[in-house]
């Protein structure tokens, strides 16, 4: 059995990547990330990758198949709760960042709650009246934490439609902004994973004071 | 003139729920701003568009 990385090994090793004073702010950091599917659990993996050092995760739902082409579980954790499932994971990968996790479905009432101790927020969910009513829920009632939403990422139009959008000081929008999963052109796993990429790149980008899309 | 998401629109003196309904906007997949201030669908027909007003609409599509 091999014994894994200690605290102090893997920290060193980030700090060598990126420097100590960026990691710091990293490690830091709390994000939260609503809805653990194809975007969601892509940008906890990179983000935990990262070394953001307190991942908030968000779902209510169970693995199923069909979204083992795109969503980062494994075939052995069909049936689990989304949350354990990505906690697990994410242990095995980053296994000391701390990691919190709700197996419940966010709604205008509870947002907050859910909410209130993340730095930054992703939206990471798969139908659009429910980004929509995160957002505006989030936008009137937590203006100064800062958001990423998502919307078109479906088919296989190129990947270099998908993009980075500042709309306002605190909220950012990735995606083409067109392609609709509603339209029966399906999901490939590279172009999801690409917009989760933007959004969790945009995430570190905001903890290095980047705020520019 | 009205901007709305960056191209020049005559609206002056409709609310934003008579301009939307003029749209292809679903109003539950949509985010309003205006004049920086994000507006909540409640209040769609009560906010009264005039000349010189800046209007972001984000319009979000499903996948994820």
């Amino acid at each position: 059995m091999n014994i894994i990385p200690t605290m102090d090994e893997m920290r060193r090793s980030l700090d060598n990547r990126n420097g100590k004073s960026l990691q710091d702010k990293f490690a830091s950091s709390t994000v939260a990330i609503c809805g653990l599917g194809g975007l969601g659990s892509n940008i906890a993996v990179s983000l935990a990758r990262a070394g953001v050092g307190r991942l908030i995760l968000i779902d209510f739902d169970k693995v199923e198949v069909s979204n083992l082409h795109r969503q980062q579980y494994k075939a052995s954790q069909t049936g689990c709760f989304k949350t354990e499932a990505l906690a697990a994971n994410l242990k095995e990968i980053a296994p000391y960042i701390t990691v919190i996790t709700h197996t419940r479905q966010i709604d205008e009432n509870n947002f907050n709650e859910l909410l209130c101790n993340a730095d930054i927020i992703c939206e990471a969910f798969d139908g659009a009246e429910a980004k929509a009513m995160l957002v505006n829920s989030v936008l009137k009632k937590m203006p100064e934490r800062y958001l990423i939403a998502s919307s078109g990422m479906a088919g296989s139009d190129s990947a270099n439609l998908i993009r980075t959008r500042r709309i306002t000081d605190h909220f950012y929008l990735c995606g083409d902004e067109v392609s609709d999963v509603e339209d029966n052109i399906g999901l490939m796993s590279s172009r999801v994973m690409l917009c989760a990429a933007h959004q969790a790149h945009m995430v570190l980008r905001i903890l290095a004071e980047k705020y520019e899309a | 003139m009205i901007k709305i998401n960056g191209i020049f629109h005559e609206a002056a003196g409709k609310t934003l729920a008579e301009y939307l309904a003029g749209t292809s906007y679903n109003p539950k997949r949509i985010v309003v701003e205006w004049n920086g201030v994000i507006v909540t669908k409640e209040q769609y027909e009560k906010t009264v568009l005039q000349n010189g007003d800046v209007v972001e609409v984000v319009s979000f599509v499903g996948g994820g």
